[in-house]
């Protein structure tokens, strides 16, 4: 059962590559399918000169730690059969970037894709740049350093081929897995030699400069944008053998669960270890010591460990502990207190974040003003695989396995828990069984380096349970949004003041001063792109009292359901359509000017250079008007029944949705239709944004109807399916469709897996309102709205 | 000393019958395609087929599991060719990817008893399924298309 290892065994063949082998894509099948459905553009042989080369530009990427990598030979291996094998270094959980990457690397340097087999790399930022997967920046941030390696191969293998013909390589291009010929007219000779017999003499020649570096225009594209791809996973998945973190078996392996004190900050003041130890197949228990000390970040919440020799042994070990808990400083923590509370706050104003023009005298001018609140509960990533992580120390040297988004910054928190120098610690990367956040923190991790350190080395395999999963978690942030609209006599809205009151994701890196920071600010909050001449946004304290933490979208997902309920509230009032009144509010096309529009001086944007993806409204018009048309916006529909729309820029990607909801008589929310527009420039995948947005409909419906968790006295009062619920097939979003904007001249990669989700919550509940006159400003919602 | 036949090889099991057949599964058989998703029946990620039944093994004993032909997604068909498991990759169903074994082995029972589910049909038979990539659009295509080669 030593399936990782085995392949690592197999990985051998390129040890350039020092990774796993994942897989190996299916060779012919992607080949055929992409001919058979006529994709495949006609091979443009145009003049080198004549090529439209991509103009480098910064991202965030440049910031980001360990950077970006574009050298070839650590991330391209051809063998002499011709395989071309590339290592693909971000985590997968189901975004399909460890298919979406390579994919970018085989088509600037002219790889046959039935020929390309990809291999997850291990965690090791130095040598692949930056791992972090989350931020919705993989393709954002490495489309570029991939193309440099496509390109600068292509090249090489060119370069060598015009040696051993011993003509200039201007001479040569590459096309379709081999170099051919060219004559001085730049016509085919008929003569070629495929990239395995120059994989040699290619990957021994220097990689050529950046600046010299020839890219593919995109007429020229093959792969990057055209069609449907499928990921190079999809075989293992539906037959079993797709391996994510708890399917590693090693040899002597132990299962291990941990009672973890069930508020934060809580300790364990008495337990039964013989009680645990009596159960059949118990073989230790082990105390862990919990980290609450600011700043914290990802440290373990501590317990007792239970080590068996099944999983089902541990937890009835862990069941016989019978722990007594004194839950500490975090024990009043009651979720409808704090609502008030936070409610309270938003009532009064906050720290000022962002301010233009003269809010003050626009509100006390207006003809009427608009006040609301919308409220939002903690939500968990109920990722369906829950924590889980393996890891042995073989003389002095710490293997771990485990599903990390952010795999390197895992393998640093072991190897300072383990006080082990880093190059001490190796970890690798399995699938990961979804991640939405949660799993860029790495307790769960450290958890296992820790318990194999106590066993000696030990492999050891740490489960959480699903209640653990929903219980110890990182949430979602709790939140008040208070959205206010100053409006003149003439129904223009002069006045904008938004306050966020929520506790901050920095409780967990900091002291916790109870305010928000820079980049939960550039969520959906500073940067409202309305033209509007009066703005104020205010953050009102709220400090933590559990782990908050990150959730696909972020704070995106509170603030884009306030904004956009709230747009659509005002347009009522003053009796306009909400989409027309969407269009007016954004105003005329223009690059919004941070400076001008008060954007704060540590504005966030992303992470990237705000000039090189400046806010534009032109665009985020368009999604919402390609969105109105394809919606059938206007359109006449049954008494129950209504459209929704809501609209957002974030990851530098613009979204637009509009939700058709038909109302069951019992009161259920039922939605036959999503339109949602996509504009993210640069697309490399079409079926994975298809798919990102299908689910992005199916987890906004969660959020908004379903999903919530709440705390008393200071535990979390949910704990699996049955009381944190979610979307599931007896009421999901019918129909999905999904409009993808074509890329424009020079157009940049932007974000998907998060961009596509926060506008569906609110075009939701404005469908619903549409549909029932009904406005909740609440999620969730309720599995049944009361009828109408 | 109980037998229990999964995919066909038989296996002896001594120990607590109250033992969740999905972790005997995992832990001693070592066929981790089964997935752990809940452990309490509510999310499907353990789906297996008991004499041809889609069960959840997470709520299935061995005491139960005694005597009787389990299936897992590894041995839903030799080659990985089962029709379910075709359409699956027709519709690029999975994304994560960890819920699909427990999605194939409650599809593939639902078409064993009905060669051509209504919609109402496969949305109840699929609906203790859980997603959170949030794939049941494409689950549901998937379903419909395999009903035609099963």
């Amino acid at each position: 059962m030593l399936k990782y290892l085995e392949q690592e065994l197999q990985s051998k063949r390129t040890p350039q590559l020092m990774a796993i082998v994942e897989n190996v894509s299916r060779r012919g099948v992607l080949g055929g399918l992409l001919t058979s459905t006529g994709l495949v553009l006609a091979i443009n042989v145009t003049p080198t000169a004549a090529r439209e080369a991509l103009k480098p530009y910064p991202t965030g990427g440049d910031t980001m730690p360990n950077k970006t990598v574009s050298d070839p030979r650590i991330f391209i291996a051809i063998d002499a059969d011709g395989t071309v094998t590339i290592a693909s270094h971000r985590a997968e959980m189901g975004t399909g970037i460890t298919t979406g990457l390579p994919m970018v690397v085989a088509d600037e340097m002219e790889a046959d894709w039935s020929r390309v087999r990809i291999m997850q790399t291990q965690a090791d930022e130095p040598k692949y740049g930056n791992q972090d997967t989350d931020g919705s920046r993989s393709m954002r941030h490495f489309i570029q350093p991939m193309r440099q390696c496509g390109a600068s191969m292509r090249q090489m293998l060119e370069t060598a081929a015009a040696a051993k013909w011993g003509v200039d390589p201007s001479l040569c291009r590459a096309k379709n897995h081999t170099v051919i010929l060219l004559d001085k007219d730049k016509k085919d000779t008929g003569k070629s030699l495929g990239f395995g017999e120059l994989a040699a003499a290619a990957i021994a020649l220097p990689v050529p400069a950046q600046e010299t570096l020839q890219y593919k225009s995109p007429n020229e594209f093959k792969i990057i944008g055209k069609g449907t791809v499928p990921t190079h996973n999809l075989h293992n998945i539906t037959t079993g053998k797709a391996v994510y973190g708890a399917d590693i078996r090693l040899p002597g392996m132990k299962f291990a669960v941990i009672a973890r004190p069930p508020v934060l900050g809580g300790k364990h003041t008495k337990f039964d270890a013989e009680a645990a130890k009596k159960v059949p197949g118990v073989e230790a228990v082990i105390e862990l010591e919990g980290v609450y000390a600011v700043p914290r970040k990802f440290g373990i919440l501590g317990g007792i460990a239970v080590i068996a020799n099944s999983t089902y042994a541990a937890m009835q070990g862990r069941d016989a502990l019978n722990v007594e808990w004194d839950s500490g400083p975090n024990k009043d923590y009651d979720s409808v207190a704090y609502d008030k509370e936070m409610t309270a706050t938003a009532a009064q104003p906050g720290k000022v974040i962002r301010n233009q023009g003269d809010p003050d005298k626009a509100f006390a001018e207006a003809a009427q003003v608009f006040t609301a609140d919308y409220h939002a509960q903690h939500l968990s990533q109920a990722s369906m695989e829950p924590l889980v992580a393996v890891a042995q120390i073989v003389d002095g040297h710490c293997e771990v396995w485990a599903p990390a988004q952010s795999p390197f910054g895992a393998r640093g928190d072991v190897a300072a828990a383990l006080k082990l120098p880093i190059e001490k610690v190796t970890l690798n990367m399995t699938l990961l069984g979804g991640g939405f956040g949660r799993k860029s923190k790495s307790d769960y991790v450290v958890e296992a380096a820790l318990l194999s350190q106590k066993l000696e080395g030990k492999p050891v395999l740490v489960q959480w349970s699903r209640e653990d999963d929903m219980r110890n978690g990182f949430y979602h942030t709790v939140s008040v949004e208070r959205v206010e609209m100053a409006i003149n006599d003439k129904g223009k809205v002069t006045g904008w003041r938004h306050r966020s009151v929520a506790p901050s994701i920095l409780s967990t890196f900091a002291e916790d001063s109870g305010y928000q920071f820079f980049i939960e600010h550039g969520m959906g909050f500073v940067n409202m792109p309305f033209d509007i001449p009066n703005v104020r946004c205010e953050n009102g304290k709220a400090l933590a009292k559990t782990r908050i933490g990150w959730l696909r979208s972020v704070s995106n997902i509170p603030r884009v359901f306030a904004t956009q309920s709230a747009v659509c509230e005002v347009a009522h009032k003053l009796g306009r359509d909400p989409k027309d009144f969407l269009l007016e509010l954004i105003g005329p096309d223009r690059k919004l000017d941070p400076k001008a529009l008060g954007f704060p001086e540590d504005y966030w944007h992303y992470g990237d250079p705000y000039e090189e993806y400046p806010l534009d409204t032109a665009r985020f018009k368009n999604v919402i008007r390609v969105a109105a048309e394809k919606a059938g916006w206007g359109k006449k529909l049954p008494k129950g029944e209504g459209l929704g729309i809501a609209a957002h820029c974030a990851w530098q990607s613009y979204v637009a949705t509009i939700v058709h909801v038909a109302m069951d008589s019992d009161g259920t929310v039922r939605v036959p239709e999503v339109n949602t527009v996509v504009d993210c420039g640069l697309y490399v995948n079409a079926d994975r944004i298809r798919s990102q947005t299908e689910g992005a409909a199916v987890m906004g419906m969660s959020n908004t109807l379903y999903s919530g968790i709440t705390f008393k006295d200071g535990a979390v009062e949910q704990s699996n399916f049955s009381d944190y619920q979610v979307t599931r097939m007896s009421n999901y979003p019918k129909k999905v469709n999904v409009h993808i904007i074509e890329p424009g001249p020079g157009a940049r990669a932007s974000g998907i897996g998060e961009p596509v989700l926060p506008p569906f919550h609110a075009a939701l509940a404005n469908a619903i309102f549409a549909a029932t006159d009904k406005r909740v400003r609440s999620m969730p919602m309720g599995e049944k709205l009361e009828r109408a | 000393m109980a037998t229990v036949t999964i995919n066909g090889k038989e296996h002896s099991f001594d120990g607590d019958p109250n033992m969740p057949l999905m972790w005997f599964i995992r832990d001693v058989a070592g066929l981790t395609g089964t997935k752990y998703g809940c452990g309490t029946g509510l999310c499907g990620s353990c789906t297996i087929h008991v004499d041809g039944v889609a069960l959840r093994s997470c709520q299935t004993t061995m005491s139960e599991a005694a005597g009787k032909a389990v299936t897992t997604i590894e041995g839903l068909s030799a080659d990985g060719n089962h029709p379910v498991q075709k359409a699956w990759r027709e519709v690029n169903v999975p994304q994560c990817g960890f819920c699909q074994a427990g999605q194939i082995m409650q599809a593939a029972a639902l078409l064993s008893k009905n060669k051509a589910p209504s919609d109402a049909e496969i949305v109840s038979e699929m609906a203790g399924n859980i997603c959170r990539c949030g794939c049941y659009q494409r689950i549901h295509d998937a379903v419909r298309l395999a009903a035609g080669g099963v």
